[in-house]
């Protein structure tokens, strides 16, 4: 009978959808949600320009960012008020040292993408330590394991206020000012928020249901940290990151600024250019707007992605 | 007339790229002033929907709608009432009570706060004179010593006496019908016969009627006058509480009653359980929701809904190949 | 409470020590020694010799711990090498400037983050909701100096509507009493000088507040959303409330918590913010003095700046204690 076999039919696939959303793991229900959300789009194809620019920036600049030009040709005379822009040689003009400026956004993004990405690497790595031996010994429990929580994330409270400014002072009277200077101190800002996330996570999922169910199947501790704890924590680690790349990126411009930078400007970094550019913005604004541009949209591509995916990734938004 | 009459609620969610839901689909039951009316089902069966739409709590966004008519007190549909005007309805007339205590309450305002604030809207009652009425409210659900409890903060009471406190808000103006939804849920089991007790007591006192929402036939054994039960947002069986119990005749109803274990049955006697879960439904248009569950499943039950068959002594169930009839019954 | 914030008060004691061990040997790493610290670069050997000789450099540790402690408590912080002044007494000077700097960021920032996260919450889905996101977006990825130069080169240099630099128009001659602008204008009765001074803390109070601002819209809206979605709300809304009633005592009352916590943890940026602000808009608060501090490594001015924001970040995390237990009954009781 055709009602008959209908039904079955219908009963089938009711059951086989059930299996199918059963067996979407974690990270590809949320690459799926990822590529459907147009801010995680828009932030990715920004950082993908930017990542190619990085790469290929060197090859493709059509001068040498370290090259006076201008200084040796004589057209420009920084002293005298005359920097000249846009021109069909020179698409974005000269900057106060007579080099060109397009050449120097292109050479600029590999070293702006460094210092983000080696500030953020700094603080990942002390954040993970001192979050995960917290994590571990709260975890451990007991009176030295609580004790010794406590004075790590008591320590980590005074980090998570003091701000860069501060933090890159104390460096750069003790190493000078440099460019390592501002992503030491960029790096250590974000230590706390690092060692945090990571002791939250490590708390949250070692008091799990599966870890118990886990712990009570007579899996190893290690074992369980590894396959359970670690690969769960990831995630948020993940999101966090990028996100401190878009920060860590504003942050040590803002350094430069105060001069805590690199003091040999050769070096063609955002950043360290923003700054430069702060005694000719009467004369030529181009010189601080194309360079806080590209951090602005940069941040922003960091900033966009990092919220994505952490919505993409956030179990209460997940239907 | 009832006091609350409700005629083919219904009640869809849309959301773009999804498939409409249908949470409630022509709900209709009717509210006797000092009366208990059961609605009875699993979770997802439509029941806490059906009381969010009577109290107009339903999120008012697009995609969200609301049909069919809730006639309360004979004039006003509580579905149709402007905003403005069912504010002055919910809490005066209309009072609900909700299921988990602690987060039902405002975490950072002392008790004694969330009570006057009703008396202060409704009844324009304000500092000396509400402080009183809220410790005689306390009094009357049954916390002790509450001059004290009234300063006191959720956190700092235990679950029964958070659940006395939401009672107390709920009665604070003596509604003339309030809305229980699984009020004892998130109780231990002796507590739970104590608020049960309380609220049998305030209806019998003031006469309010009292729409019992419950997935827990206990409770429905224990307090309500008729019984409504739900699946998939239709009702499929509705009638007085004994007939129900003694007899029966939807296979949902009677897989309820049969997976609840009895003293008095034989040893040897298996539980009986509905195979599967909620989620193993038909859309109604296609036929009876509950067949692909249903151990009494025949070929009319795909196809076309079931029509509700009305039996004697207003016992009417949804299904077409129901349970036999076995014992009289007098209602 | 007086009981609760006296116990914040010893708990502070711990932190205060932690952090002088800090600034000790922060102060012996430095290149050079504390005596450079003091004489900076042109002290000659005798010069030298004599204050590691007073410093008392030869002798134990924790004498040497003890003496500096001694001289930090006594706010004797030496001189400052560029300007050779006392530090205190520039402190003294230009601190004022940067906290009237700071307070009219901050009040920028609450006054109109909130009410905007909260209607960006309420109105979820919106334009005015999809705006706050994404301005906020915006205002946390420009670096605040930059935003400075363009406030600065559009509403003063071009439009002329505000002044675009200093605390207060000098020919006003206005009198001083606590260096604190406004507040000597309301004292001394001056309304013009208090007036000119708040009209000079307009565009680098607007520029500090960018990334407040936005991360205060953010979190209050987050912070709604998820109160909004509590089973206390739709109570408060079962009980016929009026909408003012919710709004207030069980909306925003539970919303606050994570803002009062994101506001205290802001305060230390802003103190950098307010660097950068003050330099582009040659406000004489701490911002150039600092600036100039740095590239001359004069550290007894940096050592002060670390003083003072140690204070400050202690303080302000009071406050934040302080009124979170006011706001949440739960955290009184532990």
């Amino acid at each position: 009978m055709s009602v008959k076999t209908d039904k079955i039919d219908r009963l089938s696939e009711l059951s086989a959808v059930k299996q199918e959303e059963q067996g979407v793991s974690l990270w590809t229900e949320a690459f799926r949600r990822l590529r459907r959300s147009p801010s995680a789009i828009i932030g990715a194809s920004i950082l993908l320009i930017f990542v190619i620019v990085a790469i290929i920036g060197p090859w493709v600049a059509p001068y040498s960012p370290t090259d006076t030009i201008g200084i040796r040709e004589g057209v420009v005379k920084s002293g005298q008020g005359i920097i000249p822009g846009a021109s069909a040689e020179h698409w974005l003009g000269y900057d106060h040292q007579g080099r060109d400026l397009f050449s120097r956004m292109l050479v600029g993004a590999r070293q702006t993408l460094l210092v983000g990405v080696i500030s953020t690497l700094i603080g990942l790595t002390i954040g993970a330590i001192i979050g995960g031996i917290a994590g571990a010994a709260a975890g451990l429990g007991g009176r030295v394991g609580r004790w010794v929580d406590n004075v790590l994330m008591r320590f980590v409270d005074i980090m998570l206020a003091l701000p860069s400014l501060l933090l890159a002072v104390s460096i750069a009277a003790l190493l000078g000012a440099s460019l390592t200077t501002v992503m030491i101190a960029v790096g250590l800002v974000s230590v706390p928020i690092f060692a945090r996330l990571l002791r939250g996570a490590m708390l949250a999922q070692s008091g799990g249901d599966y870890v118990l169910a886990a712990t009570s199947l007579g899996v190893t501790r290690r074992r369980i940290a590894l396959t359970h704890i670690v690969p769960n924590s990831l995630a948020p680690v993940i999101v966090q990151a990028t996100l401190t790349l878009a920060t860590a990126i504003i942050e040590a411009a803002a350094l430069s600024f105060l001069g805590l930078g690199n003091p040999d400007s050769s070096v063609p970094e955002w950043g360290v250019m923003l700054a430069d550019a702060q005694s000719y913005l009467g004369i030529r604004p181009g010189l601080a707007i194309y360079p806080a541009l590209g951090i602005i949209i940069t941040a922003l591509g960091f900033t966009l992605l990092g919220e994505a995916m952490r919505e993409a990734l956030d179990p209460k938004l997940r239907k | 007339m009832p006091l609350l009459d409700v005629k083919d609620l219904s009640v869809t969610f849309a959301r773009r790229g999804q498939r409409t839901v249908r949470a409630v689909d022509g709900v209709s039951f009717s509210v006797e002033a000092g009366q208990v009316v059961g609605l009875v089902g699993e979770s997802g069966c439509g029941k806490s929907v059906t009381s969010l739409a009577l109290m107009g709590l339903l999120p008012k966004q697009r995609g969200v709608t609301v049909g069919g008519s809730a006639i309360f007190a004979d004039d006003t549909d509580l579905l149709k009432t402007d905003e403005r005007t069912m504010r002055d309805i919910r809490g005066r007339d209309v009072a609900m009570i909700f299921q988990d205590p602690l987060s039902s309450l405002n975490p950072v305002v002392p008790i004694g706060v969330q009570v006057t604030e009703v008396l202060t809207r409704h009844r324009g009652m304000t500092g000396d004179a509400a402080r009183k009425e809220a410790t005689d409210l306390l009094n009357k659900v049954g916390i002790p010593d509450p001059t004290r409890r009234l300063k006191e903060y959720p956190h700092q009471l235990s679950g029964g006496m958070r659940q006395r406190a939401l009672i107390a808000m709920a009665v604070a103006c003596k509604p003339r019908l309030l809305i229980a939804d699984e009020p004892t849920t998130a109780l231990d089991v002796t507590i739970q016969a104590q608020i049960l007790e309380l609220l049998r007591g305030l209806v019998r006192e003031s006469g309010t009627a009292l729409i019992m929402i419950t997935h827990d036939l206990g409770v429905v054994a224990g307090i309500c006058d008729t019984v409504n039960v739900l699946y998939a947002g239709r009702v499929v069986e509705s009638a007085r509480r004994k007939p129900l119990f003694a007899e029966p005749r939807h296979p949902y109803t009677h897989g309820l009653l049969g997976s609840v274990p009895r003293l008095d049955s034989g040893r040897g006697e298996k539980l009986h359980a509905i195979r599967g879960s909620v989620r193993d439904v038909l859309p109604w248009p296609d036929g009876c929701a509950f067949a692909p569950r249903c151990d009494r499943q025949v070929d009319a039950c795909v196809g076309e809904p079931p029509a509700l068959v009305e039996g004697i002594h207003r016992h009417a169930y949804r299904c077409v190949n129901p349970e036999p009839a076995t014992a009289e019954v007098s209602s | 409470m007086i009981r609760f914030i006296v116990r914040r008060l010893l708990q502070l004691i711990p932190t205060l020590f932690g952090l002088s061990i800090l600034l000790f040997t922060w102060l012996h790493r430095l290149p050079g020694g504390p005596e450079t610290a003091i004489l900076g670069e042109r002290g000659t050997p005798e010069l030298r010799a004599q204050i590691r000789a007073n410093l008392g450099l030869d002798e134990p540790i924790l004498v040497q711990y003890g003496r500096f402690m001694q001289r930090m408590l006594k706010l004797d912080l030496g001189t400052s090498i560029s300007t050779k002044r006392e530090v205190t007494t520039e402190f003294i000077e230009r601190f004022p400037g940067t906290v009237e700097l700071t307070v009219m960021a901050m009040i920028i920032a609450i006054g109109v983050g909130i009410p905007l996260g909260y209607l960006a919450a309420r109105r979820r889905g919106s334009f005015l909701d999809s705006a706050s996101v994404g301005g906020s977006l915006i205002g946390i990825c420009v670096p605040v100096f930059f935003l400075a130069y363009v406030l600065k080169a559009i509403f003063s240099e071009q439009l002329h509507l505000f002044p675009s630099s200093g605390r207060q128009d000098p020919t006003l001659g206005a009198t001083r009493i606590t260096n604190f602008f406004v507040l000597d204008g309301l004292m001394t009765r001056e309304w013009d000088a208090a007036l000119d001074a708040l009209w000079h803390l307009v565009l680098p109070g607007i520029a500090l507040a960018s990334i407040p601002l936005a991360i205060i819209v953010r979190i209050t809206r987050a912070s709604v959303l998820e109160v909004l979605s509590e089973d206390y709300v739709r109570t408060a809304k079962s009980k016929g409330l009026t909408e003012s009633t919710i709004r207030g005592r069980h909306i925003l009352r539970n919303a606050m918590l994570p803002i009062v916590t994101v506001i205290g943890l802001l305060t230390g940026g802003l103190l950098s913010g307010a660097v950068l602000t003050e330099t582009v808009f040659a406000f004489s608060g701490i911002g150039a003095f600092l600036k100039d501090a740095i590239s001359n490594l004069d550290y007894p001015v940096l050592m002060g700046f670390i003083m003072i924001i140690a204070v400050v970040y202690l303080l302000v995390n009071l406050l934040v204690d302080v009124s979170y237990s006011l706001i949440d009954p739960r955290v009184r009781v532990r």
